[in-house]
């Protein structure tokens, strides 16, 4: 008896602190949940970036994730460099990776019906995963980055009052998640090239009248979208660690995007979340099958109830 | 070169256009009916496992092709055909029943393509409000779900163990090994072929394609887009399921691995690569998802070592056939064969221009 009561918690009397343990299990799944939903958030931002922009959905996002993940590997682990400068090397050989994909691949089947193009972005997956596992040094196998972030717990609240800590793992994907949100932010707020995008996925046709280069911005958002995703693989590394298959999580980042709304940039992040903490909360509460399923159900329930999602315009046409 | 001389509207949407059709569908019908004579059992299963797929490839071609609505999870359907058909041979017992009730398989069959068809409407009426990819991603998150319920109603399904599926005997004869097998399949083919190609010159089928086309102008012109679409669906999925009990009996035994997002891919590559509009395209397509493992086996033997033992070698050959065909023949293989059916017809006069793709513009989805 004491001993699984040690496991869990140093409560006196089970009956007083049985709401209070309640509220901290359910405090600390929510962390928990946060987490992982900001990996989600940074995969969505990148489906949501390419659709606003492009009319694109890019089913590769979670390969180009994998991809990332696996550079960031290459540098770090197998070149030896520093986690940081190894870091940025891959988000930056992605951001090439991206403006290449969108040269050479999505830019001559634009036009074509959007069921294409998805198919085309599949197909690409397909590729980047079995490229990836016959590349010499990487794989089929699964590896792990050596960070300077610990899995240890850091304690939110003085111990008097009750168990809740974060990781500094997970802390680390949080920051890195408000830090992009901000970096992009600030981009499509305050840079011209921000803006000529923000012109470009409002209305192409206009913008190309105003003299914006529409082809080289729709490279350079698939660019930042790639990146993006390379940097959700990298912070994603410690916790799943990496392999060919883990692009499989990015699938999980369509309901996030869906719930906020498609082509919202902070209903992507806020969605992200969302899903996570349901996930983690439905693989805690409910019975077992519902954590793989929850997001899904999630997605099928907005779609019915309100598809244009959370920060959505609802819209019309006009004949 | 023929010229058709039309006296007759009804020479418009007459199913053989001219004396042509009864002679080369004639000789393909003798064809593939002395086939399994001819051919070792092998060759004989696996292409009872092409009509199969064609099957399913005819009924993902009714939504995708036909109606311009994608699906990221029509291995459901199949599935869900699989898994009825599987559970109604082997008997069913409900609660004020002694004995358990086996269905025979002229109406397994049909309830198995029936319960596929009435998961598709429950898909399919969300699906009304939803524009191209959201679309997509409610049949892919239903796909998932799905698959879920396969592997946890263990009652059922008999979850990841597996559920072993009856064999149909009439009399002594195993119906679903070897010749009959083949031919109970070439007739459900051929039977999918016919009611889609009716439908399809029919007024729902012309809806279907108006809808494809253009969705705003399509109501304009009257077209309930609400009933048509549900009906694409509906219809799409009942094939699909009649092939999925087909296929419960192909394999013997059932897992919830057969029934993967993997699996709906293969089919939308089978409708894409086939030639997305056309029914033999469903065709030409399932040739091409059975025959590019054999084919990958046969070339494994002349590849360098290295490339050759790669276990990802197969995905990322299907992935670049995919990427190419989209990128340089949209049409798929069937518009590759009309391609070459026109430089015949037309030798010596044969233009390149003639297939030309028209400059294309995006076209926004959006709508404002």
């Amino acid at each position: 008896m004491s001993e699984i009561q040690c496991g869990k918690k140093n409560k006196q009397e089970p009956s007083d602190n049985y709401w209070e343990a309640v509220l901290f299990e359910f405090l600390q799944l929510v962390i928990g949940g946060v987490s992982i939903g900001c990996i989600y958030a940074l995969v969505a931002l990148g489906f949501v970036l390419i659709y606003k922009a492009t009319e694109v959905v890019n089913f590769a996002q979670g390969d180009l994730m994998m991809l990332g993940a696996f550079l960031a590997f290459t540098f770090i682990t197998i070149l030896g460099w520093n986690y940081w400068l190894g870091a940025l090397a891959a988000i930056v050989c992605m951001f090439v990776i991206g403006n290449l994909m969108d040269r050479a691949i999505l830019r001559p089947v634009l036009g074509q019906p959007q069921f294409s193009i998805i198919m085309i972005t599949i197909g690409v997956g397909y590729i980047a995963r079995s490229a990836a596992g016959m590349m010499p040094g990487w794989g089929n196998e699964t590896y792990a980055i050596s960070t300077p972030f610990s899995s240890q717990g850091m304690r939110l609240i003085p111990e008097s009052m009750g168990q809740l800590v974060v990781s500094q793992t997970d802390l680390s994907v949080i920051v890195a998640t408000l830090l992009f949100c901000a970096g992009l932010f600030a981009f499509f707020k305050y840079t011209r090239l921000g803006v000529a995008m923000q012109a470009s996925s409002q209305n192409q046709l206009a913008s190309y009248y105003m003299g914006i280069p529409v082809k080289a911005v729709f490279s350079m958002i698939w660019g930042i979208s790639a990146a993006v995703a390379a940097a959700a693989g990298i912070l994603l590394a410690p916790t799943t660690l990496i392999d060919t298959n883990m692009g499989f999580i990015g699938l999980k980042a369509f309901p996030a995007a869906v719930l906020g709304g498609f082509g919202s940039i902070p209903g992507a992040v806020v969605g992200g979340v969302i899903i996570g903490i349901i996930e983690t909360l439905a693989g805690f509460y409910l019975p077992p099958g519902f954590k793989n399923v929850a997001a899904y159900l999630v997605l099928l329930l907005v779609l019915v109830v309100r598809p244009q999602g959370l920060f959505g315009e609802k819209t019309g046409k006009r004949v | 070169m023929r010229f058709l001389f039309k006296t007759d509207y009804d020479q418009d949407i007459r199913l053989a256009k001219h004396s042509g059709y009864y002679w080369s569908y004639g000789a393909l019908l003798v064809l593939i009916t002395a086939v399994p004579f001819v051919l070792d059992s092998y060759y004989v299963g696996q292409l009872t496992q092409l009509y199969i797929m064609a099957i399913a490839g005819v009924g993902l071609m009714l939504l995708s092709g036909y109606t311009g609505l994608v699906s990221l999870g029509h291995a459901a359907f199949f599935g869900i055909g699989a898994y009825t058909e599987a559970v109604l041979t082997a008997g069913v017992t409900l609660p004020f029943m002694s004995e358990p009730v086996v269905f025979p398989f002229v109406l397994s069959f049909p309830l198995a393509a029936i319960f596929a068809a009435i998961a598709g409407v429950i898909i399919g009426v969300p699906a009304l409000r939803l524009m191209g990819i959201y679309l997509a991603m409610a049949t892919f998150a239903f796909a998932i779900v799905v698959e879920e319920i396969f592997s946890r109603w263990e009652s059922v399904t008999n979850g990841y163990t597996g559920l072993l599926v009856e064999s149909l005997y009439i009399g002594d004869m195993e119906l679903t090994d070897g010749r009959p097998f083949y031919f109970l399949s070439l007739g459900m083919l051929i039977m999918v072929i016919l009611f889609s190609l009716n439908l399809l010159r029919s007024p729902t089928g012309r809806a279907m394609m108006a809808v494809r086309d253009s969705e705003i102008s399509a109501q304009s012109m009257g077209v309930n887009l609400a009933k048509v679409k549900t009906t694409a669906f509906g219809i799409s999925a009942g094939i699909t399921g009649l092939a999925g009990a087909l296929f419960a009996h192909k394999l013997g035994f059932l897992s919830p691995e057969s029934f993967t997002v993997l699996q709906s891919l293969e089919l939308l590559v089978l409708v894409i690569v086939g030639g997305l509009g056309s029914l033999h395209g469903a065709i030409f397509g399932a040739m091409f998802v059975l025959a590019l493992p054999q084919a990958l086996a046969i070339m494994k033997d002349y590849l360098p070592l290295y490339i050759a033992e790669q276990p990802g070698l197969e995905p990322l050959i299907f992935g670049m056939i995919l990427v190419f065909f989209i990128i340089f023949e949209p049409l798929g293989i069937y518009g590759r064969w009309l391609k070459v059916k026109l430089y015949f017809q037309m030798f010596p006069l044969y233009k390149k221009a003639t297939f030309k793709r028209q400059k294309s513009y995006m076209k926004s989805e959006r709508l404002r």
